[in-house]
């Protein structure tokens, strides 16, 4: 299930004064089973990117592939295409619209055909997985906490089976424990379901801990596609489009400088405070 | 008298069935007692649905207490002849810049404030112009706030605020919404209007990195005030923090995981030049 | 799609248009609407076309803009055109077939209504366009100011004019974002019968509204807290005062009035004669 994208660009509002090329000759390959972190800053065209992967939005000119197939064919089922790649938008829980949580979480397998039995039995399973307590199920969405309500949201997309999990910025407005949290349920989703899994995020900390790769957009561009070790070795050009490395490659750099004998590309805490116990340790 | 005071404050929430018959009340904010002296930099940190959102409403009398005592610039919030010197005193920036911008056009919106003040025309006209300068969004004066980034659109509800000329400005949440970039802006403002304008900042945020440079923290869990010191007091305590929902910033993370590890570094490292200057005197 | 819609909203640019009191804006509005309807003959129809150029121009208003802001009305303008084409029965009959038939006369009527339809939402458009909000709001608040006596809450209607002109792009752009959530998740907003359509929008609309209604919420919340205490006692930051332009303005818009409605009449007046 690897989607790629063959030199996709796409142009809003063509031939008017508004006329702004949101994705310029955009090439890229995601193989299935990985998880990749899209970063890049608001107007950098991360959204748009995300929303051809299901086809929401379609390119100019380009192509897309889902599993070898190039879904800008005529005859290609965009339905079909919905149903694999799950895409849960920003603050998604401004979507829920049904009387209880459960009827919310069937929507989407509604659409897709199947019987109430059946959807229950996906909406349940979705539930689980997000970890919402078993006395919500029945009550109505707009009563529940914010982090609860994205939980629905987000199981609102998993219902659906999907194969490929996009989500943009799904820790929004929670606090550091909702992260964790719902970034924790994201990893397992990953590990334990095999979904590909793409994570639009502003946290240089959580993309650093959870992706395998990291795809930085700048001004509708690929600026870099690489592991996130590679990626934040460029920390001095990411801070120049408005982003930046995460705290700890910062520290790892400046200790260097200071004669530490660390490696300073690293990304997570873990990772530092390893390097630097082995570096006391061999001057002790 | 500081500049916001409460009194064992509380304020109950009354639970409504579908009738709308009283079924319960609900304790937001439970025996808090905080204090901002004036041109002090004040946070409060706790997870989503700690009372904290609701403590700050107070500041500006949108809720007034059920029980206890509020004072604003020494003004009981509870008096209503009062109310309108107490909401002049503390201004208020909100969480998401779209809901809180009333004029379609920047100079407008911060027009309004001074205009509901019933300040003359001329000097509605100063202020304005000060108050965008004081944000560094004076050149956007012309601009519908829709086409601003949202970094850009807090800057404008802040000097909307600046305009009235408050002693206090209380900020619910300003950065939730944004991205790094318009994160840094709200809070290099807010840090300059401190400055520049002496006025006390009380911040309520749920990201750690906005408060290090704050005299003193508040954290909040079930309307409880359950941790109160400096923030390096605050920093010092990661355990208890996470116990609330709550996290530190990476370097602070960095020194304890090192710290629990055996590294003889000092508590509550905030920065990173602490921790490498820490370690060098290790190495 | 949908944030495309231009009606009503702003466009900021610096011209003397831009720049006029808008009492003068809404009386001259209203008066060249009126004028529309007191004629119907092709020299009326060039002076107001002429007329209406040389606003456009003045204004700085990109005409492409404009246009744009026609398209939402596209539907309402040809049912007017069709029911005129054919319910008129009028002069010679240009063409028939089973139960249509187009005279002269209803051709006559459908062109002459379409013209002054398109002029008409191109003019009141013209004055949105160069008016913020909070102007149109401060000068239907003094226009209207002597409904006060009968007790109309003149200001709070402003003021809710306002905003609602302010959260349409907002609303409009979050329609568009539930809507794009709701296809992800499989929903089906084309096919079907009108009922099923109709369903089908409850995922969309249930969403919105309760967006609308937090963002009332919000926003009534931060007005207050911006000691917002209605229409007593508060000064203004834009007061309105007449200048010369305006002065100007009035006398032109009413020398355009009486000239194209002597014209547009006393043309008609001529053939008549013949």
């Amino acid at each position: 299930m690897s989607i790629k994208l063959e030199h996709l660009n796409y142009v809003y509002s063509a031939g008017t004064a508004y006329e702004k090329q949101a994705l310029k000759d955009v090439c890229l390959e995601i193989p299935h089973g990985e998880f990749v972190g899209i970063i890049g800053h608001t107007g950098s065209g991360k959204s748009t990117l995300i929303q051809h992967l299901n086809g929401l939005v379609k390119a100019t000119s380009g192509a897309l592939y889902y599993d070898g197939k190039n879904i800008y064919e005529p005859g290609y089922n965009m339905r079909e295409l919905r149903n694999q790649v799950g895409l849960v938008f920003q603050y998604p829980e401004h979507q829920l619209f049904e009387v209880d949580v459960m009827s919310d979480v069937c929507f989407g397998p509604k659409n897709q055909g199947l019987n109430p039995d059946q959807c229950m039995e996906c909406a349940l399973e979705a539930l689980k997985l997000v970890g919402l307590k078993e006395k919500y199920y029945n009550s109505s969405p707009f009563e529940l906490s914010g982090g609860q309500k994205r939980r629905v949201a987000i199981a609102g997309v998993l219902a659906m089976h999907p194969k490929v999990l996009v989500l943009d910025e799904p820790t929004a407005g929670l606090d550091p424990k909702g992260r964790d949290d719902i970034l924790d349920q994201i990893a397992y989703l990953h590990t334990q379901r095999d979904m590909t899994v793409i994570l639009v995020s502003h946290s240089m900390e959580d993309i650093a801990r959870y992706a395998d790769r990291i795809i930085v957009m700048n001004k509708g561009e690929v600026m870099y596609n690489d592991c996130p070790r590679k990626v934040f070795e460029h920390y001095r050009e990411l801070e120049q489009v408005g982003l930046a490395a995460p705290q700890v490659t910062y520290i790892m750099h400046d200790l260097k400088e200071q004669g530490f004998a660390v490696e300073p590309n690293v990304t997570t805490v873990e990772e530092a405070a390893a390097q630097i116990k082995k570096a006391l340790e061999k001057r002790k | 008298m500081d500049m916001v005071q409460t009194d064992n404050l509380i304020f109950e929430y009354e639970k409504r069935d579908e009738e709308g018959n009283v079924t319960g009340t609900y304790r937001a904010i439970d025996g808090v007692n905080i204090n901002a002296r004036e041109g002090q930099f004040i946070a409060i940190l706790g997870h989503n649905g700690s009372g904290k959102s609701t403590l700050a409403k107070h500041m500006n009398a949108i809720l007034v207490p059920t029980g206890g005592t509020m004072w604003v610039s020494g003004w009981n919030t509870k008096e209503p002849e009062h109310l309108w010197d107490v909401r002049q005193s503390a201004g208020m920036v909100f969480q998401n810049p779209d809901n809180q911008i009333i004029g379609t056009v920047v100079e407008e919106d911060v027009g309004f404030g001074p205009e509901n003040l019933g300040v003359p025309t001329d000097e509605i006209w100063t202020r304005v112009e000060e108050s965008l300068k004081a944000v560094g969004m004076l050149e956007y004066r012309h601009h519908s706030p829709n086409k601003l980034s949202g970094g850009q659109k807090q800057r404008v509800a802040i000097a909307g605020v600046v305009a009235m000329e408050p002693k206090c400005i209380v900020l619910d949440e300003p950065t939730a919404m944004l991205d790094p970039v318009g994160r840094k802006e709200v809070l290099k403002t807010v840090q300059k209007l401190r400055k520049e304008k002496h006025v006390t900042v009380i911040l309520i945020t749920h990201y750690m990195e906005e408060v290090i440079d704050a005299d003193q923290i508040y954290v909040m869990d079930h309307g409880h005030v359950v941790m109160q010191g400096t923030p390096k007091k605050i920093f010092s305590q990661v355990d208890k923090l996470k116990e609330y929902r709550l996290d530190v910033p990476q370097v602070t993370l960095l020194a304890d995981t090192l710290r629990k590890q055996g590294v003889d570094i000092p508590e509550g490292i905030l920065r990173k030049e602490e921790l490498v200057e820490a370690l060098c005197r290790l190495n | 799609m949908i944030r495309d819609i231009t009606i009503g909203q702003y466009y900021p640019a610096k011209s003397v248009v831009h720049r006029l009191d808008p009492r003068v804006k809404l009386i001259c509005t209203l008066l060249y609407l009126i004028s529309l309807f007191l004629f119907s003959s092709i020299p009326g129809y060039l002076v107001a076309t002429v007329f209406l150029i040389c606003v456009i121009h003045i204004s700085k208003v990109p005409f492409s803009y404009i246009v744009k802001g026609l398209k939402p009305v596209i539907m309402l303008l040809m049912i007017t055109v069709l029911f005129n084409l054919f319910l008129t029965r009028q002069g010679d009959v240009l063409f028939h077939a089973w139960i249509f038939t187009i005279t002269e006369g209803g051709l006559r009527t459908a062109v002459y209504m379409a013209i002054r339809l398109v002029y008409l939402i191109i003019g009141s458009s013209l004055m949105t366009f160069t008016t913020t909000p909070n102007e149109l709001t401060d000068g239907i608040e003094a226009v209207l100011h002597p409904l006060n006596k009968i007790h109309v809450p003149v200001h709070e209607i402003a003021m809710m004019m306002s905003i609602a002109l302010r959260f349409i792009p907002i609303l409009l752009e979050e329609t568009d974002k539930i809507m794009k959530a709701q296809l992800a998740r499989g929903a089906d907003f084309e096919s079907g019968n009108i009922l099923q359509r109709a369903k089908s929008m409850v995922p969309i609309l249930v969403p919105l509204f309760v967006s609308a209604f937090r963002r009332a919420n919000d926003l009534a919340m931060a007005m207050e807290a911006r000691c917002y205490r209605g229409g007593d006692g508060r000064t203004k930051m834009k007061p309105l005062r007449y200048k010369s332009r305006d002065y100007a303005a009035y006398i032109i818009v009413i020398a355009y009035v009486v000239a194209v409605v002597a014209i547009g009449r006393g043309v008609q007046l001529h053939i008549w004669v013949f």
